[in-house]
């Protein structure tokens, strides 16, 4: 055993153009960003207000920096599978051989879902949560910390990848026997493995954290059935998370048992059995859809009832169809693997019990409508992502349904169909619902507004690129196309293909004016800034406190005796039955003490985590020992909280006046 | 609307110019009878789809808050009979295809065999790293990356993989159902008319895996008859030793044939692959897959 386990220069792919490339570009943008940081002297700043910042709102702004971040990586990589399927036909091999091209499309699955799509939704809750609650921050602000660190851990791990040694070559759900010793003997699905375990345990700490907030922190009077919708959203996906989370763990670590020290969970010999593997995945991963997409119809439904101008229509229905998707989303897992022979009796189960998940699902669409209905609609980019993904969506629900029948599903199943319709949910479901978010929290977030003319172009580019590149798919798919090729014989595919090419190019500038929206807003930050607390004449509580809120979010908990409290408050006020803001007497506030405890543990969780893939057992120990030691001490803490002086509070409430508090 | 356009006009153009191939042009009563599933399910979901679509963007535009003429009810917030249709709306809607779900599978069921009058013929087909083996064990020949059967004959597979999964897909004929090493899975397909059909690998299984493909020829019943007797006048010996000199990795291999199969070769390579001990199984180094 030498000192560096397997590691060695051969590791380093130094004859791979495009990889070396790739890795040439992010390390020249690393090492400016900080050598910029540094010289600039924002170190200390960086440090001290957002690294070891224990305070949701900058712990969820950090979550979608990483998210927006990997977008991009994420996104390179879907726009070059595009463009080699857009070329390889016929006799040509395109210009990714097959071992890189499978890298990409494993690595594309994996940052999407967990290191995109699952840090979106984190750090809008984050952000939202405890601000839509009245609450002063999470239930374990520091915790919060870690699990930040934690996912970042994973991004780095995951990235790291592509400079040292290689990324899984088996498809994001890295599916036995394929994913086993015997047929993967590269570090690839390490790299995969240890990456999802250490990201793993910061999202179901996330789930604890959500949870317990949610359940035990609300503002004085606000009931469940006072809760914002979005909150209930976050709520029953946060269930998900501590429920399913543990699964994913458990199921991981059984394939590293098997890779590292020869058991035979999933293994093709020894009685293992790789559908256990595909049964348990699905176990989480079906669970995992609903967990992105339910937050994201939170947003959308408090998006839609804010720019209506209305309360949401069906409140109390839509708490039930939430509830009754978040029970439902674990009896269809099945669906994932009609293919693998199950009796009919099974199939039948499954494909029905996928659709029944669509009923609430439906019955969500129609609230909205019916909350638009009467209402005075407000065309802000926020509504625009709304509307787009609920002419969307349904589609997608249409080609779920067709999925969710067996006997269709055996006609389509693994094609690219299946590709166009998993995006055609997650892209309009997820992602627009996170942009929604993104522009409808900018204000509270940074005390302006984003820019409204590049947004819309923005979302025009994406809502018509999304379309042009997953169309044709279905069409492919249909045509007897499966996913994950890296070349093919047959010519009718091609013009399709080159539709969807075009499509990911109209993508591009899409995601290129969210750049600029960025930008120009930043620019323009004095003309679109928010002084008054609530841009959009909002109805929940966290617009009734100012932008950006302070670290202690409210000077008083707010007191609510109704659903829509806010919203209720301004009307009466409008009609001259209140006055806008009560006198309080001001107290001192206890927030939480920042802590370096998550960057620290999550730093030697990086160095436990590349030990393992590269076999360094000294390395391994010495990081496992290290994040052990660091949650020890951080446990014989003798003070965590700062407290803050009464007329500090006051002072902010008088420089930073909200026209109407509650 | 420009949505449902768009979806409209896709269909329809691959429903007219795409029928020369896939799930569309189905050429056996399996695959005919799942594409009639795909239609109805769609058409029936259509049916609120598409209102939903329109009154979407029609509601939107016309509660816009420029617009004078609509009337804004702020507390327009339930109304129990609107619930009681939002409700009822998808769950009929389910209702209905959920009943096309549980007829199509029980009726499609992929090992329920073929009811004709003809004997079916039997083919048991295994994946390797990347090809696929066809044993006619009835026959005693087995071909290497093509597929020979006879038009109006159902053809009854049993399935298993050498070692990763894979998944047997031939479009036009029937859905796909998983190769999987150490188990069988069965499916049943016929074709009612003579021609070459594609087949494929339709789960990612490694390197190899875009040239996992091959082609289907149905032919009518004397002409198949022929390829037969042509068969097993050439060709190599599939035993154990010359499975294991095809079960290296190879990669867009040319189809060959045997012209005859040692007898329970497909039970001893499921056999063989679910022990440790047996040479069948570590037949080739891992280093094989590692090369880079």
């Amino acid at each position: 055993m030498t000192l560096l386990g397997k590691l060695d220069w051969s590791a380093v792919p130094f004859d791979q153009p495009i990889i070396m490339g790739t890795v040439g570009v992010m390390v020249v943008a690393i090492v400016s960003i900080l050598s910029w940081v540094t010289l600039k002297g924002y170190v200390p700043y960086l440090w001290r207000e957002w690294i070891t910042s224990v305070d949701h709102k900058r712990i969820g702004v950090m979550y979608i920096v990483l998210a927006l971040v990997m977008l991009l990586r994420g996104f390179a990589d879907g726009i070059m599978m595009r463009t080699q399927q857009a070329v390889a036909a016929g006799g040509a091999q395109g210009y990714l051989p097959p071992e890189h091209f499978d890298q990409i499309f494993s690595a594309h699955g994996t940052i999407m879902i967990f290191f995109v799509a699952m840090p979106l939704v984190i750090g809008l809750m984050n952000f939202a949560i405890p601000l839509q609650l009245g609450a002063r921050d999470v239930a374990f602000p520091t915790m919060n910390s870690i699990s930040f660190w934690l996912t970042a851990s994973g991004v780095l791990l995951t990235n790291v990848s592509l400079a040292v040694g290689e990324f899984a070559k088996t498809g994001w759900f890295a599916y036995p026997p394929l994913s086993e010793l015997q047929f993967s003997p590269g570090v690839g699905v390490d790299y995969y493995l240890w990456s999802l375990q250490i990201s793993g345990i910061g999202t179901l700490l996330s789930g604890v954290n959500f949870v317990t907030t949610i359940l035990k922190m609300r503002a004085p009077g606000m009931s469940y059935l006072r809760m914002p919708v979005f909150c209930w959203t976050a709520l029953a996906s946060n269930l998900l998370i501590v429920a399913a989370f543990p699964v994913l763990t458990a199921l991981f670590a059984m394939l590293l048992l098997d890779r590292y020290l020869g058991f035979h969970f999933f293994t093709v010999d020894a009685g293992g059995n790789a559908m256990m593997y595909v049964n348990l995945f699905w176990v989480w991963g079906h669970p995992e859809v609903y967990i992105l997409v339910l937050p994201a119809f939170g947003i959308f439904s408090e998006v839609t009832a804010t720019f209506s101008g209305k309360s949401l229509f069906g409140y109390r229905s839509m708490v039930l169809a939430t509830m009754a998707i978040c029970v439902l989303s674990y009896t269809v897992w099945l669906h994932h693997f009609f293919t693998m022979g199950a009796s009919a009796s099974v199939n039948a189960f499954f494909g029905i019990t996928s659709m029944i998940i669509g009923v609430p699902t439906g019955v969500k669409v129609f609230n909205w409508l019916f909350t638009m209905y009467g209402g005075r609609v407000r065309f802000n980019v926020p509504v625009l992502w709304t509307i787009g993904f609920m002419v969307s969506f349904v589609f997608g629900g249409l080609t779920g349904v067709l999925l969710a029948l067996p006997a269709v599903d055996w006609q389509v199943h693994n094609s690219v169909f299946l590709v166009a319709h998993f995006h055609h949910v997650i892209i309009p479901g997820v992602l627009f619902g996170c942009m929604a978010g993104y522009n409808y929290w900018f204000p509270k977030a940074f005390g302006f507004r984003l820019d409204e003319r590049w947004g819309k172009a923005a979302f025009w580019c994406w809502f018509i690129g999304f379309h042009l590149a997953f169309m044709p798919l279905y069409v492919t798919g249909l045509m007897g196309m499966p996913r994950r090729l890296q070349h093919y014989d047959v010519l009718s595919w091609q013009p399709w293909l080159l539709v969807a090419e075009s499509g990911a190019v109209v993508i591009l500038l899409g995601i290129i004016f969210q750049i600029v929206q960025l930008v120009v807003s930043i620019r323009d930050r004095e003309e679109l800034r928010d002084t008054t607390g609530d841009p959009w004449n909002g109805r929940t509580l966290e617009w009734a406190t100012a932008s950006p809120p302070p670290d202690w979010n409210f000077a008083v908990l707010p007191r609510v005796d109704e659903l829509d409290a806010f919203w209720a408050r301004k009307q009466r006020m409008l009609a001259e039955q209140e006055l806008p803001v009560r006198q309080h007497a001001y107290q001192p506030i206890e927030v939480p003490k920042n802590s370096p405890v998550g960057v620290v543990t999550a730093f030697f969780a990086v160095v436990a985590g590349f030990a393992l893939i590269w076999h360094i057992w000294w390395m391994a120990g010495f990081g496992v020992l290290g994040a052990a030691v660091t949650l020890l001490a951080f446990m014989f803490r003798t003070k965590d909280e700062v407290e803050i002086p009464a007329d500090q509070v006051g002072l902010f409430d008088r420089v930073h006046p909200v026209e109407v508090s509650l | 609307m420009r949505y449902g356009l768009l979806t409209l006009v896709l269909i329809g153009a691959s429903l007219l110019g795409g029928c020369t191939e896939g799930v569309l042009d189905p050429k056996g009563p399996i695959a005919l009878a799942e594409r009639q599933i795909l239609i109805n399910a769609t058409g029936i979901m259509l049916a609120i789809v598409i209102p939903v679509v329109i009154a979407t963007l029609g509601v939107g535009f016309w509660f816009r808050a420029s617009n004078e003429r609509a009337r804004y009810r702020p507390d327009f917030v339930y109304s129990g009979r609107l619930e009681m249709l939002v409700w009822s709306i998808p769950l009929m809607t389910v209702l209905l295809t959920g009943t096309v779900a549980w007829i199509g599978a029980y009726d499609l069921d992929p090992p329920k065999l073929i009811a004709s009058s003809t004997k079916p013929i039997k083919v048991q087909a295994i994946s390797l790293d990347w090809k696929w083996l066809f044993i006619y064990p009835e026959l005693g020949v087995a071909s290497v990356n093509h597929l020979t059967i006879p038009v109006g004959t159902p053809v009854s597979f049993e399935l298993t993989s050498s070692g990763v999964m894979n998944s047997f897909f031939v479009p036009q004929l029937a859905g796909q159902i998983y190769a999987m090493s150490g188990m069988v899975t069965r499916l049943n397909l016929q074709a009612d008319y003579a021609g070459t059909y594609r087949g494929l690998s339709a789960n990612f299984s490694g390197e190899g895996f875009a040239d996992m493909h091959f082609n289907v020829d149905a032919m009518p019943p004397e002409r198949f008859a022929q390829w037969v007797d042509s068969t097993r006048s050439v060709g190599p010996v599939l035993d154990l030793k010359t499975y294991a000199d095809l079960a290296r990795p190879s990669v867009a291999v040319t189809p060959f044939t045997y012209h005859s199969v040692a007898p329970g070769l497909f039970d001893s390579i499921r056999m063989a692959s679910m022990q440790s001990d047996d040479a069948l199984c570590r037949r080739y180094p891992t280093s094989m897959r590692a090369e880079k």
